[in-house]
């Protein structure tokens, strides 16, 4: 960490939000505003017969799909889920319709009595159902949102040629985001022009749902982000729900009106991670040498197809992981069922897969009686070499100074495939190793789709103005992209102003998602600003807007899947201790390792903030973060029944970077939330596995399972 | 059904003519503008919410204002005008101990309540105080990490 760039400030929102003077959605008022309740449906799959709705007080109102003044599906990548249920449901808390009114109370009392009759339809719950064909397709005729397959290679050859043949079946459940602050909007019309302000990623993504939803033209909507208070993914698509229900709210009744939900409603209602099956073959020469992969992905996408599509290529794009495999055939398919949608959350489809490619490795490992160390590095991909895909790693891939940096912080490689004994007798402990990349930025075209734009002004009195879409939501945007700008145009920190988005305000420069925002919309702010630094004496006042293109070098066929799926990769080496406990099944996870190439970093403490979040959340998902559904319903609904890592469960964790410059990200930068939180869970599994000598093939790990397992 | 029900706040003596049965947290919120009181789940479970009720810390989310009749509260508005905020505040920003924020108020009274009662806390004593409040975006170490800076800053 020599650069410059890399030495921290305090982040900009640091003191408001220390003061609680930051205000997020729930903390601010509009006069004459009214409160909404969702009444939601109870059933997974069924017609609505009836609604019946009780008197209704002076100013208090119902809000459905007739009141919809355009189009009642949310535009996402496709139109989706109807803003209120359009005479069907397919999952449980599908919104039915929205009560509104002047007291808080009042409107729950209402919703609560709002009585719907059903006729029940057989659902589709597991992804088994799903596939069987046995009841009627929720999305099409086979039932799938997306059916992909790519191939590199001949895998059929590799196959016949093998000399082992190594296999395995690994799932993982449901992830909530449990960001701290719930889902909430607000929506404000003066006649003409709608205004959303609220909790959210991606301003734009609302600006256009809701043009549809309202017919409205685009400029009549404008879309204010304010403070928000976590999001993970979780605040990608869902927010364009919520704010268009709000919105026809507030066009209908000609008042402001306010959507928050609750955290039950936001546990049982929101997007989740997709849970997931994948199925390996792996061909294996006389040399030792895995020559092929077969591998079958799918994920469960809930009942409306939201992201699915490019949740699943994200997945498919990281079926090799991180090791030059000559002949790869990936087939996925995300399937629809009568449940809660799934859909972005950090790691975007990849934590599934890794998940998987990594505990095949470890289970290749023990049938060629090879330390998983040495198997990893001696399929580890290199400079030049071929992707799953047929793209080329160009830049320099650091996997060894990684693994001997984490030899270094933790002394693995002595202790790594054994059981070793715990502080007490029934205890024992175990290590685990995981390799992982994020391929940054968007999957495929997505980049040059999105044509980001990013504008920075120069103002009379030398300040300097960032104006793009890319939103805070904790990751520290405010701060890393104006260290960008002032560090390349050499002016002090403080005299570059960014404030959260307005679409009035700001071009789209595309959503905060896919770790995009530092390496992609930083990239355009440096070059404004290094064009801004030549021009400076120009004018008092002056504008530069830059337009992304990828660089040249990038391939790509979005028809067959052949070629870079991404411009560049970050990668991560992780290791696990862990003690289990063989009478309770209990896992400790007591320390994990962790080391991460995310090119140059833009502000320690910022990336160290990342690093240990994501680790952390990442140690969730394999170990406590339990979520299931049972006859379409999620069983946990709380965060006392959903717990989400304490002070108590936390594990240590201690993080290096590895400095690997990229050439086309600003300052040598490259991705860097997402990543941090692929490696914990198949690492974490490796220790169990390891402590335990028993296979683990399911994350979360639950200690009834490991019971059944000592049995 | 209503009732006056006084309490300081803040040190300040405040009185509300209210259903003793509201949530304290919406009193404060809504009747006195508190806003810095976040709620993030309403069950008693994420500390977002959390003050100081006669010197212990409490989830405002599930204490009714009848019960807190006579008691002192302390908010963060109360919190920032001690003398030990400064270096609380300090502490949390260097070490990066806040992201997205909305756990950081009730992370701050935490802190506070913890270093009021011991000022020279161990890393298990700060691991026990913060244990009810949740953070999703820093993993939490961070957090330990800075409660310890500040412990070690207020005792030079
Ligand atoms: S809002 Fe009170 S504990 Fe979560
Ligand atoms: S900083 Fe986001 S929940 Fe703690």
């Amino acid at each position: 960490m020599s650069e410059r760039i890399s030495m921290s400030v305090e982040r900009v929102d640091a003191r408001e939000k220390i003061y609680g003077e930051a205000l997020y959605i729930g903390d601010y008022r509009f006069e004459d505003m009214l409160f909404a309740k969702t009444v939601r449906s109870k059933v997974p799959r069924a017609k609505i017969l009836n609604v019946k709705i009780p008197a209704l007080p002076d100013g208090y109102f119902v809000v459905d799909r007739d009141d919809v003044p355009g189009k009642n599906r949310v535009k996402i990548l496709v139109y989706d889920q109807p803003y209120f249920a359009d005479g069907v449901v397919n999952y449980i808390g599908e919104p039915i319709l929205l009560v509104v009114g002047p007291e808080r109370e009042k409107v729950f009392e209402i919703a609560r009595k709002v009585e719907v009759e059903y006729e029940e339809i057989p659902p589709i719950l597991t992804i088994d159902d799903a596939l069987s064909g046995k009841n009627q397709p929720i999305y099409g005729d086979d039932n799938c949102f997306v059916d992909y397959h790519y191939e590199k290679g001949n895998v059929k050859n590799a196959f016949a040629n093998a000399e082992t043949i190594v296999e395995g079946e690994y799932e993982t459940g449901y992830q909530e985001h449990l960001y701290i602050e719930p889902q909430g909007v607000a929506a404000v019309f003066d006649g003409e022009k709608i205004t959303i302000y609220g909790s959210m990623q991606c301003p734009y993504y609302i600006k256009r749902a809701l043009a549809e939803c309202l017919a409205l033209d685009e400029k009549n909507v404008r879309v204010v982000q304010v403070t928000t208070g976590g999001a993970f993914g979780g605040k990608e698509e869902y927010p364009s729900l919520i704010a268009g229900q709000a919105a026809v709210a507030a066009m209908k009744t000609q008042k402001p009106v306010k959507l928050i939900l609750d955290r039950t409603e936001d546990i049982m209602v929101s997007t989740k991670r997709h849970p997931s099956r994948t199925r390996y073959r792996a061909a294996i020469d006389a040399d030792g040498k895995v020559i092929a992969l077969d591998v079958d992905i799918i994920f469960d996408g809930g009942a409306y197809a939201g992201l699915s599509d490019v949740v699943l290529q994200r997945g498919m794009f990281s079926a090799a992981g991180v090791y030059n495999i000559p002949n790869i055939s990936v087939h996925g398919r995300a399937v629809a069922t009568n449940k809660v949608p799934t859909g972005a959350f950090r790691g975007f489809g990849a934590p599934q897969v890794f998940f998987a490619i990594e505990r095949l490795f470890d289970k290749i490992a023990s049938k060629l009686g090879e330390n998983p160390v040495d198997l990893r590095l001696r399929h580890a991909i290199s400079q030049g070499d071929f992707t799953a895909t047929g793209g080329i790693m160009r830049q320099p891939v650091k996997i060894p100074e990684m693994v001997e940096k984490l030899e270094k912080m933790s002394d693995f490689r002595s202790k790594i495939g054994k059981s070793l004994p715990g502080d007490e007798p029934h205890i024992k402990r175990g290590y685990g190793l995981s390799l992982f990349f994020h391929g940054c930025g968007f999957t495929g075209n997505g980049e040059n789709i999105i044509a980001a734009e990013a504008k920075l002004k120069k103002h009379s009195d030398g300040k300097v103005e960032i104006l793009v879409a890319n939103t805070e939501m904790g990751q520290g945007a405010l701060t890393a992209l104006r260290k960008i700008v002032a560090e390349t145009l050499k002016i002090q920190f403080d005299d570059v102003i960014y404030e959260l988005p307005d679409t009035d305000r700001v071009p789209d420069s595309g959503p905060t998602v896919a770790s995009r925002t530092t390496m992609i919309v930083g990239g355009l702010l440096k070059k404004a600003a290094e064009e801004m630094r030549e021009r400076w004496n120009e004018a008092d006042e002056f504008e530069i807007m830059k337009k992304y293109h990828h660089p040249d070098y990038i391939r790509w066929n979005q028809e067959t899947f052949e070629g870079d799926a991404y411009p560049t990769y970050s990668f991560g080496a992780n290791v696990a201790e862990v003690d289990v406990d063989t009478i309770t099944g209990e896992i400790a996870v007591r320390h994990i390792w962790a080391v991460f190439d995310v090119g140059i970093t833009i502000d320690e403490v910022l990336m160290r903030g990342q690093a240990q979040g994501g680790v952390v959340q990442g140690t969730g998902y394999a170990t406590i973060e339990v979520m299931e559904a049972q006859a379409g319903r999620l069983l946990q609904s709380t965060i006392t029944d959903y717990t989400i890592p304490t002070t108590k469960d936390v594990p240590l964790v201690e993080c290096a970077f590895i400095d690997n410059p990229y050439e086309y990200g600003p300052f040598g930068a490259k991705c860097a939330g997402e990543l941090t939180l692929v490696g914990a869970a198949p690492a974490i599994a490796a220790a169990v596995e390891n402590a335990i000598g028993r296979e683990i093939v399911r994350i979360p790990i639950k200690p009834e399972e490991i019971i059944k397992k000592l049995d | 059904m209503h009732s006056e029900i006084t309490f300081t706040l803040d040190g300040e003596r405040v009185s509300v003519d209210c259903n003793p049965l509201r949530r304290l947290l919406d009193v404060l919120r809504e009747d006195f503008n508190l806003v810095g009181v976040k709620e993030g789940c309403g069950e008693g479970e994420c500390g977002a919410c959390a003050v100081i009720v006669d010197g212990k810390l409490v989830n405002s989310c599930i204490v009714p204002v009848g019960a807190v009749n006579g008691a002192e509260i302390l908010t963060i508005e109360g919190i920032k005008k001690t003398e030990i905020f400064g270096k609380i505040a300090d502490a949390f920003a260097q070490m990066g101990a806040v992201q997205c924020g909305f756990c950081t108020p009730g992370m701050i009274v935490a802190t506070y309540a913890i270093l009021n009662q011991n000022p020279k806390p161990s890393r298990k004593e700060i691991v026990e105080g913060l244990s009810g409040n949740l953070c999703r975006c820093t993993g939490m170490n961070i957090i330990i990490e800075a409660v310890e800076m500040a412990a070690k800053n207020i005792a030079r």
